[in-house]
């Protein structure tokens, strides 16, 4: 088992004060609090800080981990407790999803035991606790999202073994996820999260969507969003051009004399839903990577038939 | 827990909550949700008293994290309502930075 040295993980000092210790421990929470960070690890490294500030803050605690730090480390940098220990200390709520010291990791089982005697004694005594609610993000592709999808979820899931102590234990889990789901968007799955206590329910689990950047569509709320080039002419005379959706390609009036960045709307062609939404076509001008002599003398006679200054508004 | 594959319900402006519902599903009570309200975390759908409030399921994830926010980093009602607006805020610039950097790219 690796060791985790609490002190290092808070920054602090072995002799740091009380205060010290919680204001690192606010600081690092604010910086790593999953619902705040963007960053990919956040929830480990939350954790990690929780864990660390349930021992440090806690005098009782403390003195033991301290006595094991000094006594409990391997020669490869990991962690044996001795065989008859038995902490004194109790553990109590806390942590990002509303978890117990049953989110703690192996190390603070080890040391603490976690929610395991508690637990046992409480069994069969009409105890009942619900299961805490799970949060997990979910990545998904824009095809993903738009055609709905199935899933598979690999989490570590914490739940009390045979003996009443806690033990993790690897799930795979297979979610459907509906046709239409946008990005920020949460999904639940009701009785998926941890394990209820003795006769109460298990909890929810929550998935937080994250749609992946799409090489051509962008998603705002339930809308898409597509860039399409048009020719000059085609901008120019309007007419009738073949655009991509998400489900399929489109046909698209455009208006005569239509200008660069000009949008038009796909009614209900965005992402599906019982309120569908629409897709935005953003007309972009695109030139001809090629010249020929006929074309340059075709666009000459073009600019001396149609006299147009586009830079009028710029005063030159 | 089954086996089979469950069936994900979304969070959405449909799902519609009583405060009951709202209080059992983020195992808060009323009182909380009361306060929420005053401080304008979440806003009732419909409803004038606490007895008719109808809530969507956006405003079930909102009390979720105002809870988490509360309890892990030691903010205050006002605190955490200030916070979920400038986090939502925040979403929405990210993205919108992220449009642009991919707009820069394709050009």
């Amino acid at each position: 088992m690796e060791f985790k040295d609490y002190y290092k993980i808070l920054g602090v000092d072995e002799d740091a004060s009380k205060s010290e210790i919680k204001s690192a421990y606010r600081k690092l929470a604010r910086k790593y609090h999953p619902d705040v960070s963007k960053e990919a690890d956040a929830e480990d490294h939350f954790k990690d800080v929780s864990e660390a500030y349930e021992v440090l803050k806690d005098d009782e605690k403390r003195a033991e981990y301290d006595q094991l730090r000094k006594y409990g480390q391997t020669a490869d940098g990991g962690f044996d407790p001795p065989p008859d220990w038995e902490s004194g200390a109790s553990f109590s709520r806390g942590g990002f999803t509303g978890a117990d010291s049953m989110d703690f990791s192996d190390f603070f089982e080890s040391i603490f035991g976690g929610a395991g005697g508690g637990f046992r004694q409480q069994r069969g005594q009409g105890f009942a606790m619900r299961g805490e609610d799970l949060h997990h993000q979910l990545s998904l592709f824009l095809e993903e999202a738009y055609n709905g999808c199935e899933k598979s979820l690999r989490m570590q899931q914490p739940e009390p073994g045979p003996d009443g102590r806690v033990q993790r234990r690897e799930r795979t889990l297979k979610v459907k996820v509906p046709a239409g789901v946008r990005d920020g968007q949460t999904i639940r799955l009701r009785g998926q999260g941890g394990p209820g206590m003795g006769s109460g329910p298990d909890g929810d689990l929550y998935l937080d969507i994250q749609i992946a950047p799409h090489p051509h569509f962008r998603l705002e709320g339930g809308d898409l969003y597509v860039t399409v080039p048009v020719t000059p002419w085609e901008a120019a005379l309007g007419g009738r051009i073949t655009v991509p959706t998400m489900g399929g390609k489109a046909t698209l009036t455009i208006p005569e004399g239509a200008r660069e960045g000009k949008k038009l709307r796909l009614r209900g062609k965005g992402m599906p839903g019982k309120t569908p939404g629409d897709q935005y076509v953003v007309l972009q001008i695109a030139m001809p990577p090629k010249q020929t002599e006929r074309s340059r003398e075709l666009f000459r006679e073009l600019g001396e038939e149609v006299p147009f200054n586009p830079r009028d508004h710029l005063g030159v | 827990m089954s086996s089979r594959t469950p069936q994900a319900e979304m969070m959405d402006e449909l799902m519609r909550l009583t405060l009951r519902d709202l209080c059992h599903d983020c195992q808060v009570n009323a009182e909380y949700v009361i306060e929420l309200v005053e401080f304008g975390v979440v806003q009732p759908r419909e409803g004038r008293s606490p007895r008719e409030w109808i809530f969507a399921g956006e405003d079930l994830v909102r009390v979720k994290k105002a809870e988490r926010l509360r309890r892990d980093l030691d903010v205050n009602l006002p605190g955490v309502a200030l916070s979920l607006d400038l986090l939502e805020e925040v979403r929405e610039l990210r993205r919108r930075v992220d449009d642009l950097e991919q707009d820069r790219t394709r050009d």
